[in-house]
């Protein structure tokens, strides 16, 4: 089942490509704005880069939250799916898994390419797509519990940036953090250690937090 | 057996209906009439377990369908306003992916030959997007086909349907019956399907 669900909001995402550009190129612009408007310092560049990538590696994965359950919601899918005899949180977490592969894992494959304009140096920059690897699942998790608390409100949009948000800091500091650590010279395998804990925490709750907002929603 | 004993909805101060109640027996069929606004989908949503009710009780073979859960829905399709069929999906995967959904894998031939049944013979293939809307309805209802459910829930299900589809659906309705299944349904339209017993359910 969990596969399923996967591959039908896969192929619905193969049909409306667009969805997913869109999330990709504000990503890629909002990052690129950055040095064309601070001037070539290129140690300046480098000292902003990790939390430049990491905001704006949020900001996109939010862009995309409203899209995870609306369109199910619109269409009396998301109706059959609460009467689904299938478990509600695995259901999510594939919607989840969906989510993340059609808007983080883009992301990530994109990341070391803009590193390249900050002069992050090599290893900084496979620290900072790693961190990303390990991050954008946790994004993609805690967002869909606040998709699912504004689903069929009006303004959701901005509602869910500010319960979601939030909750994205820790993930934003160790991920930010480890490249940071990394350029210092100093140990960063703590940050990522967190920041795989929070992952492992994600999935482990958020679906069941996410399905229980899904029918509170649904009422 | 399925049982709603003294249910009543609230929505905001205002009261849709209260002191409902009815019994299922298997081959039994309930259809809830009254006119727009008299709380029949909310009804029907309850019935579902997709809301609660402000009051009463609903079980299934004695037991409360909430601390059923997913065994409850094991037994029941519910087809809504909403069809639930995707845009972009075409008629076959629709029909393909909400049956998954319902836990009853079909293979690709029973969803030809369902969809051929409703009448979309060589349409299979096209997205729902370009289909009209009562052919969108014909893919929703394509599901009470290939499903094993024993209760159907079903809201409007004639509505956008042409006059040959309400005869298939008519025959559709009366063979589940006849197998023992039960239906709960609302209609503005006229349709003469012969139950073993037809519960007439008022709502003011």
């Amino acid at each position: 089942m969990f596969f399923w669900i996967v591959q039908r909001d896969l192929l619905l995402a193969v049909r409306r490509r667009s969805d997913v550009l869109t999330t990709l190129f504000f990503f890629i612009i909002v990052v690129s704005l950055f040095p064309l408007s601070v001037g070539p310092e290129m140690n300046m560049l480098r000292t902003m880069a990790p939390g430049v990538v990491w905001v704006a590696a949020l900001l996109a994965s939010m862009l995309s939250l409203g899209r995870l359950f609306a369109s199910d919601y619109l269409d009396g899918t998301l109706e059959q799916m609460l009467l689904s005899p299938q478990s509600l949180p695995i259901l999510v977490l594939g919607k989840a898994l969906a989510h993340w592969m059609v808007s983080g894992v883009p992301l990530v494959m994109m990341a070391p390419v803009l590193g390249i304009q900050y002069d992050l140096p090599l290893d900084a920059l496979f620290v900072l797509t790693f961190s990303l690897l390990l991050g954008t699942p946790v994004l993609s998790l805690i967002g869909a519990i606040g998709a699912g608390l504004t689903l069929g409100l009006r303004g959701s949009g901005v509602l869910v940036s500010l319960l979601v948000l939030p909750l994205y800091i820790p993930v934003l500091i160790f991920g930010a953090g480890a490249v940071e650590a990394n350029m210092a010279g100093i140990a960063f395998d703590a940050h990522l250690s967190l920041l795989g804990a929070f992952l492992l925490v994600s999935i482990v709750f958020a679906p069941w937090a996410a399905a229980a907002s899904l029918r509170v929603s649904m009422e | 057996m399925f049982q709603g004993t003294n249910l009543a909805c609230v929505r905001g101060d205002r009261k849709l209906f209260e002191s409902i109640s009815f019994k299922l027996e298997a081959g039994c069929l309930m259809q809830v009439n009254g006119p727009n606004g008299s709380g029949k989908t909310s009804l029907l949503r309850i019935l579902c377990g997709l809301s609660s009710p402000g009051m009463g009780i609903i079980s299934w073979n004695d037991v409360a369908i909430g601390t059923l859960g997913n065994e409850y829905f094991r037994e029941l399709t519910y087809i809504g306003h909403l069809s639930g069929t995707k845009d972009d999906l075409t008629a076959l995967e629709n029909l393909r992916i909400s049956s998954a959904l319902a836990g009853q894998k079909i293979s690709d031939k029973q969803a030809q030959d369902a969809l051929a049944y409703m009448g979309l013979r060589g349409r299979e293939s096209l997205p729902a997007k370009v289909l009209s809307q009562g052919q969108r309805r014909r893919v929703a209802l394509a599901r009470l086909l290939v499903c094993k459910t024993k209760l159907w829930i079903l809201d409007e299900p004639l509505a956008a349907l042409d006059v040959g589809a309400v005869k298939l659906m008519q025959a559709l309705l009366e063979q589940h019956l006849k197998q023992g299944g039960m239906v709960i349904m609302t209609t503005h339209q006229d349709i003469d399907v012969t139950a073993a017993s037809t519960i007439q359910l008022q709502l003011a």
